[in-house]
């Protein structure tokens, strides 16, 4: 399995990693988030921020702040940091760095296509979007008025377009067309992302195996709670799963037919990574699941870092980012609507 | 006795500024509130108080002043708004001082308010403005463009029927209209449902912009371009783009919308071109008019934001300053603590014992000026940790200073290395660089760094630069230093001179043909000053000149190493350790001076009497069989009882050095905890462990098998050290002996070479090399590594005799020290 990584590793990767590491190094930690649980103001949370890698983005920003700003800002952060290390990568680095937003992509096509459907404005879809998944023509996918139209003009220019073989339609687009083209495109997105860090082989593949496996599990629990009660069928639903991962096949098999949160929950149990998730959480409860998943996987992000000459640091780096980026949005808003009781709801700590 | 009156007439030797650090003292103030402010601001203007944080628990936000800092914040965040627009307008004037009353802070923030108000409510006119004035400029040239479009779809393309209808403009207008066709022309150009819509693009946009609507409309369009003549100006970063006008030919209605929200979303702006020439025409000129209303308006705008902007700009920089000082004065505040009635603020800190005065008066001014009732008081106080370091340099010193704090800040009060190394450093860089012309070129770029010193301070350096002007100082004595070691080492460029009289040495006969085999005769008296010239090409240039430079490499390291064990006793003294002077600082010069303090001797008395004896031999067999007869390489009567008696000293100064210091550590140790059968009490563990470095620790417990250990390390290194420090200061040789080398080659190898041909490009390339060589290898990379040894002789050959250098530097709280970057 391994190769002699540590040999090569350095002539191009050395340097992005070592960025990559300091970037890591400088994530907000526990001591940071109980400072900013603190505070009273939006103000408070800006002033503690300037002493972090925000601080610059965040100094111009004039008095009345928004919660809004304040995250689009530190998402600027972690766009700029991307950017960055994009601009520096050689293959095949690119193209796994690459491959890291294509899941916010398959997010804005979506978020642009329910968005006109339900005739909202393109400009103001478009603010929503996430800056890593942006795409030259994306706003002309409000053109599109059926899943084909949407593959011909818009989306075969872009890396998605092998994704969409298994969902060209000529049905009109509602909303839950949308929602299955949207876990069909993460399916396929998901089964090539991991055959693309098979191919790399060595730590890397070793690494991201285990964190792609993960993110398809959850998908996967996550389809199947969000369909049940919905004219999903079983076959369709199943059709939806990721083909690897740790429930890959039997787990689906039985995933397929769960009626109720306490049937998944039986049905997760039966895999150990898995039971102390679930462990956490009452019978018939899902409100927590998120949360408990979101810990879940840092706690594996953090440990990609343990070892070295591989690049599955670069993603767990990006996916701890945005974890940041969301418990400050969170801590924000908790603050900006003065519920400071509910801080800690969904705050993940990283370190 | 002896020991007795030397420290007397040590005690009696004024005391020197940079021998020793400031004496600080640790000092309280309680200040009322309502002078609080003030009476920071003004100890920011002395600079000479350091603030300890006494919140450092408290976040920034649980703060006392935290609102103050933040407005400030937001004022800094204002001016740098001020700063970018003005850049941006091209406003930026050499900074003229407008004397001008001080103004409040509150005024500051309320103007400063008003004015970005202003500013804002301009730009966003001006934006109007301008995004109306960009669109009528877009649409003139559309007109203009598409035009063209229709004209020329009609003369090439009038025979295909699709589009006849499209490019009908103008009865008569086009003469090569067939008949045909001129009756068909009454019929509106919707008949056939062929339609166009025309605007402008972004240029980079314009391929894929054409594939969508190819795609979109499945192939059934014709798309033609243009580029725009003129630059059109972004709106959103105010840059010149180039844009592209394009004209899409379609049919149907259901495209037309497809058509339209594509445009939407590749951000194009579509404008109505009317197919009639002469409305056409009217309309172009409608918007021309237009065009030059808004041009004026959009002048009359710039003026007068320009107007606003330079009003700005004359005061910008003195209020930066001034919120760069109101924030530095919270922040300090943010440091103190109020006391229990919470109408007074308890600060601590250090300051100099000279500037106590001062602060007082500093002091008593600010409760003067802020007309408050209670003064300000002002007590010094014992503190647990070690004093800052403070060294009251100047321009001259403060570079060497650096040197020396590059290694380690000074212990309080121990000997700064900095006093000797403002002469050591440069004399020992120019013992390896002797040359006086490379030492001329190195003078003069020194020079020219001085000459300009007051404009060069000013302006920002790039890093390389920075570094080489503050320490020009240093280039200039090693320059001088490297002057006089050239004429010792009597090396010009590698060509040596006759400046002090005339050589003592000639040729043999006229013809001077065995002078590099057989050698030369002796004529006169030695040539007074340095090397004489004649040894340069001779037989035994290398060996002589080896022969030379190691022996003085020696006594210079020798000389250097003592005075390093002598400071350690000018350190044990003013610290009243006499354990340290007794049990280290007698055996260790001892030990040194027996065995390298003897080699010293014995050169020098060489160097006297011209014998032949082999020091090497001497030195060895000192050892090996101290009893054996010495034979011809006895240099004095004598001399083999003193060498017996010399090593037995160094045998004795060994163990001296190792064993009594822990014991009698121990003892003191016992004598003073004698009757003490209970431990101490610690009052909290807090404490300890939170000043790992104070003085209480000194009362934990003895650890003797530490004290030991470290003591035994300390004595080995030094047994060692005294060899291997000696060997090392033979770089001075090795580094003398490649310079030297080096810039013969280039000279001999090169330019004589080059000179040889009667061709004046050769020679003129020959000299090119030589002048780039002696630039860039001779006087860039030599100096840089004969600065490095040096460094290196000083940091650890000399400062390891005494040097402790774990001391912290006094960080005043200053406004002088706020620098631009700094908010």
């Amino acid at each position: 399995m391994y190769g002699f990584e540590a040999l090569t590793f350095n002539i191009h990767g050395g340097y992005l990693e070592a960025i990559v590491r300091g970037h890591r190094a400088r994530l907000l930690t526990a001591a940071d988030y109980n400072n900013l649980c603190q505070c009273e103001t939006l103000e408070d949370i800006k002033m503690h921020l300037s002493a972090t890698e925000y601080g610059p983005y965040l100094q111009n920003e004039p008095s009345p702040l928004h919660t809004t700003t304040i995250v689009e800002k530190c998402t600027l952060k972690l766009v700029d940091d991307y950017k960055h290390m994009l601009c520096q990568a050689t293959e095949p680095l690119s193209t796994f760095l690459e491959y890291i937003t294509y899941g916010h992509m398959i997010d804005n096509v979506v978020l642009i296509v329910t968005g006109t459907l339900h005739e909202r404005d393109v400009q103001e879809l478009l603010e929503k979007c996430h800056p890593l998944g942006m795409f030259d023509s994306i706003a002309s996918l409000a053109v599109a008025q059926n899943m084909r139209e949407l593959y011909r003009l818009v989306l075969v220019d872009t890396p998605l377009a092998p994704y969409f073989s298994d969902c060209i339609t000529s049905e009109d687009l509602d909303d839950m067309n949308i929602e299955i083209m949207r876990n069909t495109l993460y399916k396929a997105y998901l089964e090539d992302f991991y055959k693309f860090c098979q191919k790399l082989g060595g730590a890397t593949a070793e690494i991201m195996s285990d964190l792609l496996a993960f993110e398809a599990d959850r998908r996967a629990v996550n389809i199947t709670i969000n369909s049940i009660g919905t004219e999903l069928t079983r076959d369709d639903r199943k059709k939806l799963y990721s083909n690897f991962g740790l429930l890959y096949p039997y787990g689906h098999e039985e995933l397929a037919v769960s009626e109720d949160i306490d049937q998944v929950r039986a049905v997760m149990e039966k895999y150990p990574p898995y039971q102390s998730i679930f462990a956490k959480l009452s019978f018939g409860e899902s409100q927590m699941l998120d949360k408990a998943f979101n810990e879940e996987e840092v706690k594996r992000l953090c440990l990609a870092f343990d070892q070295q000459f591989h690049y599955a640091v670069f993603f767990a780096y990006m996916r701890l980012r945005e974890q940041e980026v969301r418990n400050l949005m969170w801590i924000s808003e908790c603050v900006a609507q003065n519920q400071k009781s509910r801080v800690h709801d969904s705050v993940v700590f990283i370190f | 006795m002896v020991a007795s009156k030397m420290a007397q007439f040590i005690d009696n030797i004024p005391s020197m500024d940079l021998m020793r650090s400031e004496k600080m003292t640790f000092a309280q103030l309680i200040i009322p509130v309502e002078s609080a402010h003030r009476a920071v601001s003004y100890l920011g203007e002395l600079g000479l108080f350091q603030f300890r944080d006494l919140n450092e628990n408290k976040s920034p936000f649980q703060r006392t002043f935290i609102n103050q800092v933040k407005r400030c914040a937001e004022m800094s965040r204002k001016l740098r708004f001020f700063k970018d627009q003005i850049s941006k307008a091209g406003l930026m004037s050499s900074p003229h001082s407008v004397l001008q009353p001080d103004i409040e802070l509150e005024e500051l923030e309320y103007q400063l308010a008003e004015h970005e108000h202003e500013l804002i409510e301009l730009n966003s006119n001006s934006e109007k403005l301008r995004q109306s004035y960009n669109e009528l400029l877009e649409f003139k040239i559309v007109l203009q463009k598409a035009f063209g479009f229709l004209a020329s779809n009609h003369s090439h393309e009038f025979s295909e029927r699709e589009l006849e209808e499209n490019v009908y403009l103008n009865d008569g207008y086009f003469d090569t209209a067939s008949p045909l066709e001129k009756e068909l022309k009454p019929g509106s150009s919707y008949q056939s449902g062929l339609r166009f819509i025309s605007g402008m693009i972004c240029k980079s946009k314009v391929l894929r912009f054409e594939r969508m609507l190819f795609r979109a409309t499945r192939g059934n369009m014709l798309f033609n371009q243009a580029a725009a003549d003129e630059l059109i100006e972004d709106p959103v970063s105010n840059e010149k783009i180039e844009k592209t006008v394009f004209v899409v030919f379609f049919s149907g209605e259901q495209a037309r919308t497809k058509i339209l929200k594509i445009c939407e979303s590749f951000g194009a702006n579509c404008y109505p071109v009317p197919e009639d020439i002469s409305k056409q025409r009217q309309i172009s000129g409608e918007v021309s008019t237009r065009l030059s209303d808004l041009e004026t308006t959009l002048d009359a705008g710039i003026r007068h934001r320009n107007k606003a902007l330079a009003s700005v700009e004359c005061h910008l920089a003195k209020w930066m300053n001034m919120v760069r000082r109101e924030k530095a004065v919270y922040d300090t505040l943010n440091m103190l603590n109020f006391d229990v009635t919470k109408k007074c603020l308890v600060g601590e800190g250090w300051c100099p014992v000279f500037a106590k005065l001062q602060i007082q008066e500093a002091l008593q001014r600010a409760t003067l000026d802020s007309s408050s009732q209670v003064g300000i008081i002002f007590h010094p106080m014992d503190a647990a940790e070690s004093p800052p370091t403070y060294f009251r340099t100047n321009r001259f010193t403060s570079a060497y200073q650096e040197i020396v704090d590059a290694y380690g800040v000074a212990r309080y009060e121990e000997a700064n290395p900095a006093v000797y190394t403002v002469i050591t450093f440069p004399f020992l860089f120019a013992v390896m660089f002797g040359d006086w012309g490379h030492g001329i070129c190195l003078l003069l770029g020194a020079l020219v760094l001085i000459a300009r010193e007051s404009r060069l301070s000013k302006e920002r350096l790039g890093s390389f630069m920075e570094m080489l002007f503050g320490g020009r100082y240093v280039l200039l004595l090693m320059s001088l230093f490297s002057i006089y070691c050239g004429l010792i080492y009597n090396e010009f460029f590698s060509v040596p001179f006759h400046i002090f009289g005339k050589s003592a040495y000639s040729c043999r006969d006229a013809s001077c043909r065995d002078a590099h085999t057989a050698g030369l005769v002796k004529l006169r008296d030695p040539y007074p000053f340095g090397v004489d010239p004649s040894w340069r090409g001779s037989r035994s240039e290398l060996a002589f000149l080896n022969s030379l430079k190691m022996k003085m490499s020696i006594l210079l390291g020798v000389a250097q190493m003592n005075l390093g064990i002598i400071l350690s006793y000018f350190n044990a003294h003013y610290f009243s350790s006499s354990v340290d002077i007794r049990y280290q600082f007698v055996p260790q010069m001892i030990f040194l001076n027996s065995l390298f303090g003897y080699l010293s001797l014995l050169i020098v008395i060489k160097w006297c009497n011209g014998s032949q004896a082999d020091l090497y031999h001497v030195m060895i067999y000192m050892f090996l069989s101290p009893t054996d007869n010495l034979g011809e390489n006895q240099l004095f009567r004598g001399q083999r009882p003193l060498q017996i008696v010399l090593l037995l000293l160094a045998l004795i100064a060994v163990p001296w050095m190792l064993f009594p210091k822990p014991f009698i550590l121990k003892k003191l140790h016992h004598e003073r905890f004698q009757g003490r059968t209970y431990g101490m009490l610690t009052t909290s563990e807090m404490d300890l462990e939170e000043e790992p470095d104070s003085a209480r620790q000194h009362d934990e417990e003895f650890n003797f098998s530490e004290v030991f250990v470290h003591q035994m390390i300390h004595s080995i290194e030094f047994v060692l050290g005294a060899v291997s420090n000696t060997a090392s200061y033979l770089r001075l040789w090795a580094l003398s002996l490649a310079h030297s080398e080096l810039s013969t080659v280039f000279y001999e190898k090169v330019l004589v070479l080059a000179w040889g041909y009667d061709n004046l490009v050769i020679r003129l390339v020959g000299l090119a090399v030589f002048a780039f060589a002696t630039a860039f290898i001779l006087l860039m990379m030599e100096t840089l590594s004969a600065f490095l040894h040096a460094l290196r002789l000083h940091w650890v050959e000399f400062q390891n005799k005494f040097y402790h250098g774990d001391g912290y530097k006094f960080r005043p709280f200053s406004f002088a020290s706020l620098t631009e970057d700094d908010d």
